[in-house]
Order: C-alpha cells, then structure tokens, then sequence
C-alpha cells in the first residue's frame, strides 16, 4: 500500500507501520482505510446473500433454518447499506474532495481519524451477535416493532452499532460540509465545483438532517424494551406505526444518501470519456438540491398499506411521482453530454453507462411503485427487492466501481489492467441481471419478500435468480484481484491518466503527493 | 425456461425490452401482475398495464437515443466532439413534459384509489387478527370465528415428502364468503405486524397491534384464493397462508349453519368430563398446532428464545400459574394470550399435555370445566 502515497519532502516525517494507520489524519489514508473497509464488508454482506439465494434455490427448507435465514437478510442490509456502500462513498469523499477544490486536506482530520475508527467496532458488535443466545437480529433492517422487541441478547447489541455508525457518518458529514465550504482553492466558486463535490455536499446535509432521527428512534426501541417506555406499544397509548413513520423519514433521504454521489460520480466519468463537457451543469445542481427536498416529504410511500387516511395516501403518492422529474433531467443530461461527443470506453465509461440504464430500469420500477393504487400489489413482493437492488446494486455499487477504475490510476500511479477490467464489467452486468430481473416477475407472480420457503410456483425464476447470484459473487472476486494487482504494479499513469478528463486532481502527479495541494493551485 | 432465456438476453442489451415482452405475455400469471377476480384487482392491474407502457415508451426513446449516441458518436469512428453544454429551453421542455405525463397518470390513480378506500355499505364484515403464525377470522354477525394455520405437513417442508400441489398455500380451516356481496375485513394483530394478503383480491393491508385496519373486497367468481402474510413477522412469517373460498349465497348459508353446529358441539364437550387419554390424545394435536412453533415439538423450545417447557418451572409448579401464562401469555413477549384463541377443551388438553409430556410426568388432570372456571 506504501505506494499510494509518497513522502513529501517538505512536511514532517508521518510514522510507518500499523501506527500510520491508526493515528493517520491524512485524507488519503484515511479514504484507502474507508475503501478498504467497504471492500471487505461488501464480501462479508455478499456471503449473507449467498446463502440466502442458495436457501432459495429450492422450495423446501435445505440449508437454514427460517430464523436464521431471517437473521441473514436483515444482518445483509445493515453490512451492505451502513458497512459497504456508506463508508465506500466517504472514502471515495476523502479521496477526492481535497484534490478536486484545491485543497491540502480535510478541514477536521482528527474527527476525520475518528469517525473512520468508530466503524470497524460498530461492524464487530453487529457480527458479534451472530453468536449470541437467541441469534442475530431477525426483525428485518427496518426493525418495525412490536417484532424487533422480540430480539434476543442481541437487541442492545444491535441499537448500540447503529448509534455507532450514526454518530460516525454524522461526523463524516460535518466533515466534508466544512472542507468543501471553508477550503476551497481562490476563484473555486461554488458553481465552478465538480459535481462529485456538490452531490456530496448535499448528502451531508442529508446526513446530518436525518441520521439524528434514526439514532432517536432505535432510543425509543430502546426505552420501550428495558425501561417501560410504550412509545410503540398500543397497549400503553403508543403506536407501532410511529416507528414506521419516523424510520422512514430517515430512511427515505437515506436512499438518495446512497444515490446522489453515485450521481456526483456519473456525472464526473460520462464528459471525459465522450469528451465534451457534462449537458447542463446548473440543472444537475438544481436537480440533486430538488431530490434532496423532496426525498423529505416522500416517506410514507414505503408503507402505503399501513392504513393511512386516504388524503395521506395521495399527497404521499403525488409527492413520489413528483421526485420522477428531477431524476429525469438527470439522465437526459447525461444522455444528452454522450450525444455527439467522441466517446470511448474504457472500464470506467462501461459502468457509467451501465449505471445510467440499469438506474433507469429501478427508477421505473420506483415509478410504479409509486402509484398507491397498485403499490397495495407490489408492496412487500420480490418486485421491491428487484427494485431496490436495481438501484442500489447497477447503481449505487456499480458508480462505485467504476469510480475505482477511474480514480485508481490517479490513487496508485498505475493503470488497471482493461482487459480484466472490462472482463469484470460484462460478467457482472449479465449475471447481475440474471439475479435480479426474473425478481420482477416473481414479485409480479405474488412471492412476497422475506420468505426462507415458497410455493413450487415460483422455482424457474428463484433458481434463474441464485444462478445470476453466485456468477455475480464469485466475479466479485476477479473485481478484488485487479484491485491488488493494480495496488502492487502495473503499467505507469500520467499526470491526466484519461484523455478527455479535466479538473483539479488530474493536475497532480499519479500517486498523489501525501499532502494535495500545499500552495492553493489557480482556477481559471 | 427457453421463453425466460431469450427475455434476459434482452434485458443485458435493453431492459425496456424484456419489460415489454413481460407485459405481451400478460395472461400469464406467473409472468405478470393477475387480473384477479374483485373490481378492484382489475383496477390495479389496470394502473399497472398503464404505468409499464408509460416507462416501456419512455425506456425506448431514452435508450434508444443513447444507442444511437453510442453506435454512431465513438472517437474509434472518428467522431469529433462538439461542445455545446447548455440550453435552457430543452431543460424546460423536458422538466414538463414528464411533469404532464405524470399528471395524466396520478388523475387515473387517484380514481382507483378512492374506490379502493371506500369501505362503506358492505354486506358482511369479518375481523381477521394476525398471530404468530396464522391467521383468526371472527364473522362479527354471526358469531363464528376460528382459527387457519399452515396444513402443509412438516415431512414436505423438510424434503422427506414430495411437495403437495398446494405446498404452503393451504391452511386447515379456510375462511368462506359469498360472492358477489361487498365483504369487509376488519383487520388486527394480536402480536407483531402482519399483512393480510390475496394477490386475486387485489389488496393488501397490514393487521397491526393495537389498532383496526380496514378493506374490502367483492368476488365475482367462485373459487378458492390463496394468498400469504405479506409482512415480516418472526420465524414462521413464510408459513402463515391465507384460503380464500368464494361460494354461492346457498353454500356460504350452509357452511355458517354447519361452523354454528360444531361450535354447540364444543360446547357441551366442554361440561362433561374428560379422560386423561382423551385430553393427552387431544392435547398433542392442538399442541403442534398452537405451540410447538415456539416450544418445539420436544417441548425442548429454542434457547435464548423460546423457553423450554420440558421440565419448565411453570409447566410443572401450580396448575393454576401455568394455566394463567397459557390463557393471559406475558406482555411483552412472544408468548401470547390463547383465551380468546382457544376452547375451553382445546385449553385444558394442552394444559394436561404439557404437564405430562416430554417427562414431565405431575399426572395432573386439567378439566375444561376448570378452564371454563379461569375465564
Ligand atoms: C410465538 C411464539 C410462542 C408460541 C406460539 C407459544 N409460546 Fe409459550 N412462550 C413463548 C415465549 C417467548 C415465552 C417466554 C416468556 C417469558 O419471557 O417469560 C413463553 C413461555 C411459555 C410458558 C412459560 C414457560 C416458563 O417456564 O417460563 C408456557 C407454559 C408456555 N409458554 C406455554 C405455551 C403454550 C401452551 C402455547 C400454545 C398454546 C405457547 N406457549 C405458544 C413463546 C411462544
Ligand atoms: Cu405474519
């Protein structure tokens, strides 16, 4: 890894070893830390998966018993939404912010060190309780009580990692709120800002607006279970569908949370490699910021069925179709800044586009989901799984990736090799598909999510789907062998690694120096 | 299979595609969203018809724009980039034009929706109450009520039977309506969220503790309808179906009178005395049934979780304290309140069967008179 970085002769030596990496305030360690983290929690969280689509290859129970199958699919969703994807996006955040506005670092490094070093005891809590009496959490991610209070000694466990992770992205977010406000290089203004930057920036605040209210919540859960509390206990005046209610309101902007850098990162790779600046910069602002609004004002869309007065139902049903809007501007931008550039596509440029369609097709279905009236149909059926895996999977994750071939030559001073890097691409993107569109029909069919067992009706579609899953697993693989490989040698990068790319971190040298910008670079 | 082939090979190039082929084969069920049998599953499907051509179309221009992009404007080609990036007037275009589209959809939304809240004027009411894991159906007019479990054999869940042609879609006492009468569901929890759910009925609405759901249906056609618990709610969320039989007003008359029968029946059981082999025998059966999901068939439960009640402090100390945690269960944990779910009969055989199985050998005899007593 020592070749990510290189010593800057004219700053004070940093220590070596292991203590580099625990007592790092350098951004880029800290942001090698958080990728590095997010790359060992997406395996972790893709093994939950595995099993989970190996128990569903067959009806029948054959490999897990239903409370652990329960167990595998909530601990799935708290690793890949808190462990993977989150800390994948702060660490891509620490990364480039400072080089991208022309700054020598993160504003709060201390905190920075901090807030990455909370995560790794957060996750080792929650995987610990996969050995405790009365197994891991089962009630779902969502934790809806009066079920999650059925947990057993995992319970406290569990609410403690999310206060955990919570209080880590809330300082992850301050973070880059006061870099990307207070650090910016003279003649940056905020509308000369790269889009990565600006997503980012509106995803703090997001964070910071909504993570306080989850931490609120599991509280409560707390509460009611061990100091005779009844905030969602009918029986005590409380009302289970408060939780709902308030979870969602965390949990709706914690969607776009997971979507709007994915966007910040589309919209960086599609202008370098077709060549020609990105179609209306000032709308792709204005979007996210309108997305981020309304992803406040959406949230009972997720539970239509809970009985809502029918006046609720349809302001929360015209408010979701509303967020439709804005996220099509985004892609006929990005259409738009592919139309007549002279495109090439290399690794990163592949997943951009395959973002951009397979974003859509979950955008779609987001869309029907949307409308109230057959949501009553979808709701709970695989149709959301595939829905939601469309846009957290093809998008969020495959932003993810492509962000990596793209910035990884920049991060290591050495190409990727193309031919495996494209090799990762098709692999995934068919057997991602595999694994998740025969999802739509299932849902469609009536399989309701969450079952360890189903009726022999639904077997094509479920083995369809668990073969999509393990050829996507195991091609996951090949994604960390480049990534090793690419860390240890490879063919030298240029200062501007792609032809087409523009912007401030493609005017330092590949690596990197250890600090980015010591003198403040001129912005023309 | 073959059919499913070709739709994924469309779907890696174009998804807009395979969602089409998807909607072609509408009269498929397990392809598309069902028809159903009830005015308001039609409406739904209508909608979703509606909306998937909306996205097909949409898919195909956006798409297919960026193909063409894609084929045509590659630097391998020798395109040369232009550098336009900017223009106001094609942003507004499309900030309104998707803007109608979705006013044109939401009006029609609208109108399926408000049908589909309006409950009132129905002809029969049924409160149906979630528990873990089945399902109690309580026709409020004629006093009937009872419970529908899973009839699926554990042998078949576990591989040692081939699976049944209804496999975990089929339950033990099914609830029956008339067609072509507007039914409505009162819908409740005794414990965690459920939802009550039969795809051809075209709804779903979740049984919540504390609190009473409603929604309605009117079948047209006769026939059974098998749905499932569309909520997650603990262990066996997966095995808690739902049959749905739609009979004639003839039939639907007999079924009440013969559930009104066995009812009387139970009654009068319960005033005389019971054998200890009758309540053993008895008591094994409604034991499976009721609590062995919980405290396993060995009586040996699940540590951490589900106490064991083999050798069990309460199953084998006073008979009154252990018949009290059975009727009343213990706020705050899984174990529920069986009064209201069981008879008199069906209580005491439990009772005698748990403090008497597994070694736990009181020889204590509960009668249903006694149960009856506790009420
Ligand atoms: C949904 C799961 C569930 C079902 C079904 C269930 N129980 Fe329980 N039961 C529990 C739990 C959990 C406890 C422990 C409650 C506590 O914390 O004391 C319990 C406790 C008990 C106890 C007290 C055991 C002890 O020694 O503390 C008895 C007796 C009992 N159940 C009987 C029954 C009977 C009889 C049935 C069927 C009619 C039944 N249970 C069904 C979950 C269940
Ligand atoms: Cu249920």
């Amino acid at each position: 890894m020592s070749t990510a970085t290189t010593h800057d002769a004219h700053h004070e030596e940093h220590p070596s070893g292991l203590a580099r990496w625990i007592f790092t305030t350098n951004h880029k360690d800290i942001g090698t830390l958080y990728l590095l983290f997010a790359l060992l929690m997406f395996i972790v969280g893709g093994a939950m998966a595995m099993i989970i689509r190996a128990e569903l290859f067959e009806p029948g129970l054959q490999f897990v018993e239903p409370q652990f199958f329960n167990s595998m699919t909530t601990m799935h969703a708290l690793v890949m939404i808190f462990g993977a994807v989150m800390p994948a996006f702060v660490g891509l955040a620490n990364w480039l912010i400072p080089m991208m506005i022309g700054a020598p670092d993160m504003a709060l490094p201390r905190m920075n060190n901090w807030s990455f070093w909370i995560l790794p005891f957060a996750f080792a809590i929650l995987i610990s309780t996969l050995f405790m009496d009365g197994g891991a959490p089962a009630g779902g991610w969502t934790m809806y009580p009066p079920l999650v209070l059925q947990t057993g000694n995992a319970f406290p466990f569990l609410i403690f990692a999310v206060h955990l992770m919570g209080i880590s992205s809330i300082m992850g977010a301050i973070n880059v709120i006061v870099t990307i406000i207070n650090m910016r290089a003279p003649g940056m203004t905020m509308m000369k800002m790269p889009l990565f930057v600006w997503t980012w920036l509106i995803t703090a605040y997001l964070l910071i607006a909504t993570m306080p209210v989850l931490a609120g919540s599991v509280t409560m859960l707390l509460t009611d279970r061990f100091f005779d509390t009844s905030f969602f206990d009918a029986a005590g005046g409380g009302d289970p569908v408060m939780f709902q209610h308030i979870f969602w309101f965390f949990g709706h902007p914690e969607v776009y949370i997971l979507i709007l850098p994915a966007f910040g990162i589309v919209s960086q790779i599609i202008p370098t490699f077709a060549r020609k600046p990105l179609f209306g910069y000032s709308s792709m602002v204005y979007a996210t910021a309108s997305i981020a609004f309304l992803s406040f004002i959406v949230w009972a869309h997720h539970m239509f069925t809970v009985g809502m007065p029918l006046t609720g139902e349809l302001f929360f049903m015209y408010a979701t179709m509303l967020i439709a809007v804005p996220t099509g501007v985004k892609v006929f931008n990005w259409v738009s800044t592919m139309w007549k550039g002279s495109m090439t596509f290399e690794t990163p440029m592949l997943f951009a586009v395959g973002f951009v369609v397979m974003f859509t097709i979950g955008g779609f279905s987001g869309l029907m989901l949307a409308i109230a009236p057959v949501d009553f149909q979808y709701h709970d059926t695989y149709f959301v799984v595939a829905h939601f895996h469309y846009v957290l999977v093809t998008g969020a994750v495959f932003a993810i990736m492509g962000a990596t071939y793209y910035w990884l030559p920049k991060w290591t001073g050495h190409m990727y090799s193309e031919k495996l890097g494209k090799l990762h691409f098709w692999l995934s993107t068919i057997s991602v598909n595999v694994l998740f569109f025969p999802q739509h029909f299932l849902g469609l069919a009536g399989m309701p999510r969450r079952i360890p067992d189903y009726s022999p009706q639904f077997t094509e579609f479920n083995q369809l789907s668990s073969i999509g899953g393990f050829a996507f697993g195991l091609t996951q693989l090949l994604f960390v062998y480049i990534v090793i490989q690419t860390i240890r040698g490879g063919e030298k990068a240029s200062e501007q690694v792609w032809e087409g790319a523009h912007g401030l971190e493609w005017t330092l040298p590949s690596p990197p120096p250890y600090h980015s910008f010591s003198t403040a670079p001129e912005i023309k | 299979m073959l059919v499913s082939k070709t739709r994924r090979a469309l779907t890696a190039g174009a998804g807009a595609a395979a969602l089409l082929s998807a909607a072609t084969a509408s009269a498929d069920y397990k392809l598309n969203l069902t028809r159903g049998v009830t005015p308001i599953s039609q409406g739904a499907y209508d909608m979703h018809m509606l909306i998937l051509w909306v996205c097909v179309a949409i898919g195909v221009v956006v798409f297919g724009t960026m193909f063409i992009s894609i084929i045509r404007h590659r630097k391998s080609k020798g395109a040369k980039p232009a550098q336009f990036h900017e223009s106001t007037a094609v942003e507004i275009v499309w900030t309104i034009v998707p803007f109608v589209i979705l006013v044109s959809m939401a009006i029609p939304a609208t109108r399926a929706l408000v049908a589909m809240e309006d409950t009132s004027n129905s002809d029969i009411s049924i409160k149906v109450t979630g528990y873990q894991w089945k399902w109690g159906y309580d026709y409020m007019d004629e006093g009937v009520s009872f419970i529908s479990t899973l009839a699926t054999p554990k042998e078949q869940i576990y591989n040692q039977q081939d699976k049944g042609e209804h496999y975990l879609l089929e339950v033990d006492n099914p609830i029956v309506v008339p067609v072509k009468k507007k039914v409505r569901l009162l819908i409740t929890s005794n414990d965690v969220i459920h939802a009550w759910w039969v795809p051809k009925l075209g709804m779903k609405k979740d049984a919540i503790p504390g609190f009473i759901n409603e929604m309605w249906f009117r079948i047209d056609r006769e026939g059974t309808y098998r749905g499932q618990c569309a909520e997650l709610c603990g262990k066996d969320h997966g095995f808690m179906p739902i049959v749905v039989e739609a009979k004639n007003e003839a039939d639907y008359r007999q079924w009440i009178a013969d559930q009104k029968g066995a009812k009387a029946a139970d009654a009068a059981a319960a005033d005389r005395d019971w054998s200890m082999a009758e309540l053993m025998e008895r008591g094994e059966k409604k034991y499976a049934a009721n609590c062995a999901a919980c405290h396993q068939a060995s009586g040996e439960g699940i540590p951490g979780t589900f106490p064991a009640l083999k050798g069990s402090a309460i199953a084998t100390g006073p008979v009154a304290q252990h018949l009290d945690r059975v009727m009343n269960g213990k706020a705050g944990t899984a174990m529920a309140a069986f009064a209201g779910q069981l008879s008199d009969v069906d209580l005491a055989a439990i009772v005698t069967y748990e403090r008497n199985a597994w070694g736990n050998n009181t020889g204590d005899l509960v009668q249903p008179s006694e149960v009856k007593a506790a009420r």
